[in-house]
């Protein structure tokens, strides 16, 4: 892409154009205490060449590990074709145009990319994608509590099943907007969330629930039952899931007798690589009597004046360009290039695909707990069916053994003392289709010899 | 020229207020109104029972190039949104004076206490807003 810089020459004829003297006379307006005159802790500027071996050095202390953390982000093979069709010059803006249907190809993809979005999900309406699954999920709350008339008390139930990072970023995003967020326990034998601990709020004003599925410890919560619970009172359902697992798990529409309200997800595995954490996308959806509460954009199918076919942004009265503080969000976006890949990703895979990966994720997971259950001193957490990750607990302190672990080129799962300290050592573990038999005996055979090192010792 | 008939009250943010037989009065945009927004493509109306003050947003008017709030031209309760404008919305621009958005029972001391306009002066504070 064309860089295309001001030259001082440049600068002069704008200012003089403008009845400026220096660039700095643009910002009188703000005043001098409120100036930052230098950041601190950001480092001098550094040239092309010395970034370059800066970056290189800093990819490769993170060596080429065997990889057993999901808790969120997953690690699936990404087809070659994905990102090279991604990066071409005509997809590579990380936005919407401004003059948006000047560009009907962008329009084209994010459409394509809706359809898809709401076909996994069974939903009847998907936005053009969110920042993250995170704020896909506060944003979630926010909408249903738009959404939700019939309920005042902004009061939404969060599961302790849910991603402990989903429920710190609604409570950082919404909790100014006087939403109330109020956790639910986990029944400790089984891992998911019990309809009879909602007993106690029977009665009570409740604007949604939040179900996640597969949960954080990778367990699939009874959704059909806590589903009907909530639509019973009124209670709006948000679903958060993984796109991988639909190819599966029933699709949030179909969840208990009305189908969830709400669903949102992280869009990460359909073609994102790990990457350090981010950045990811969101995705988001609904029915469709409630999209106009609904955050972000929507582009639509439509004809033009000579009757051919042509995509346009629709519903946009309700976006911040237009409706100012009162848009439906101001803290969203539409991560365009992710979701790019992540289009051509679904659109490369296909239903079969799709359905294949999913099933050698649970496979391989299965055969993962499998191996390391062998392993004296190794349990795991909760009975039950799990998608891709499971909780393991083991009879000692796991971050000794992690750093054990890592110290033989492996990450051998999430620690979950700090978010779960009642569950005592337990460790997630994930295994993705990207995981071999010969990868799992390798975790397996090293979990035995730290274990019995340590032991030893 | 708009049509603003002699029999309404008006605000200044376009709202038109009609009294009713029964004490309650009924609220809409004006055909001005209507005819700046364009052709409306959802109208959401407020709920019975709700409290509003004067000047509260309680209603959206939505067109495919701007969405806009409706105030409560004077404080009372909602005694009905109107339910034809869910799949209606271009009832609005056929008859904005026919197609109410809600309707609202007066506080005590409230009509008296609202800022209205009689057609003639809300005629020309349109003349003057150009």
């Amino acid at each position: 892409m064309a860089f295309i810089p001001h030259t001082p020459p440049d600068v002069t004829a704008m200012l003089a154009a403008i009845g400026a003297k220096r660039i700095e006379d643009l910002f009188d307006e703000i005043p001098a205490n409120l100036r930052v005159k230098s950041l601190a802790g950001v480092p001098e500027e550094l040239n092309e060449m010395a970034i370059g071996r800066l970056m290189t050095e800093r990819a490769r202390a993170d060596g080429a590990p065997l990889n057993f953390i999901g808790a969120g982000a997953y690690e699936h093979h990404i087809p070659a074709a994905v990102w090279a069709v991604t990066t071409r010059g005509e997809f590579y803006s990380a936005y919407t145009p401004y003059q948006a249907e000047a560009s009907q190809g962008t329009l084209q993809v994010i459409y394509e990319f809706q359809s898809m979005i709401a076909r996994l999900t069974g939903m009847e309406v998907a936005n053009a994608s969110m920042y993250d699954g995170a704020s896909a999920m506060a944003e979630a709350a926010l909408m249903a509590v738009r959404a939700n008339r019939k309920s005042k008390s902004l009061t939404v139930l969060v599961p302790a099943t849910v991603h402990p990072h989903y429920h710190q970023v609604a409570v950082a995003s919404a909790a100014n907007m006087g939403l109330k967020f109020v956790e639910l326990p986990y029944c400790t034998e089984e891992g998911v969330t019990l309809v009879q601990s909602l007993k106690k709020y029977d009665g009570q004003d409740v604007t949604a629930i939040i179900i996640q599925q597969p949960n954080f410890f990778g367990r699939l919560e009874d959704v059909d039952a806590l589903t009907d619970w909530a639509h019973e009172r009124g209670i709006f359902v948000i679903a958060v899931v993984n796109p991988t697992s639909l190819a599966l798990l029933k699709p949030p529409a179909q969840w208990g007798k009305r189908g969830a309200d709400i669903a949102v997800g992280e869009g990460q595995p359909l073609g994102v690589p790990l990457s350090s954490g981010g950045p990811y996308f969101g995705f988001m959806t609904t029915r469709m009597e409630y999209v106009r509460q609904m955050p972000g954009r929507i582009v639509g199918r439509t004809l033009d004046l000579s009757g051919r076919e042509g995509f346009t942004l629709t519903l946009q009265a309700r976006e911040q360009h237009i409706r100012r503080a009162k848009a439906t969000s101001n803290i969203c976006t539409n991560q365009g290039l992710l979701m790019t890949a992540a289009t051509i990703y679904l659109s490369l895979m296909g239903p079969q695909g799709m359905v294949r990966t999913a099933a050698a994720c649970h496979a391989r997971t299965r055969e993962l707990v499998g191996a390391l259950t062998r392993v004296p001193g190794v349990r795991v957490a909760f009975a039950g069916p799990c998608f891709h990750e499971t909780v393991l607990v083991l009879d000692r302190p796991v971050a000794p053994v992690l750093k054990a672990l890592s110290e033989r080129g492996i990450h051998g799962g999430l620690a979950l003392g700090s978010y779960f300290p009642e569950l005592g050592p337990a460790l997630l573990v994930c295994a993705t289709e990207t995981k071999t038999q010969a990868d799992i005996e390798r975790y397996a055979q090293a979990l035995g010899d730290v274990m019995h090192t340590a032991r030893a010792a | 020229m708009s049509n603003v008939p002699a029999d309404l009250k008006y605000t200044k943010s376009h709202e038109w207020v009609k009294n009713l037989a029964d004490g309650t009065v009924e609220i809409g945009i004006t055909d001005h109104a209507q005819h700046s927004l364009g052709d409306l493509v959802f109208v959401e109306v407020p709920d019975a029972g709700r409290v509003v003050k004067a000047g509260e947003a309680c209603a959206v008017v939505e067109s495919v190039k701007a969405a806009s709030d409706v105030y409560a031209p004077i404080a009372g309760e909602i005694t009905a949104g109107n339910p034809q404008l869910a799949n209606e919305p271009e009832a609005v621009n056929t008859d904005a004076y026919a197609a109410w958005l809600m309707r609202l029972r007066p506080a005590p001391g409230a009509v008296a206490a609202a800022a209205l306009m009689s057609a003639a002066d809300y005629e020309k504070f349109l003349a003057a807003e150009g």
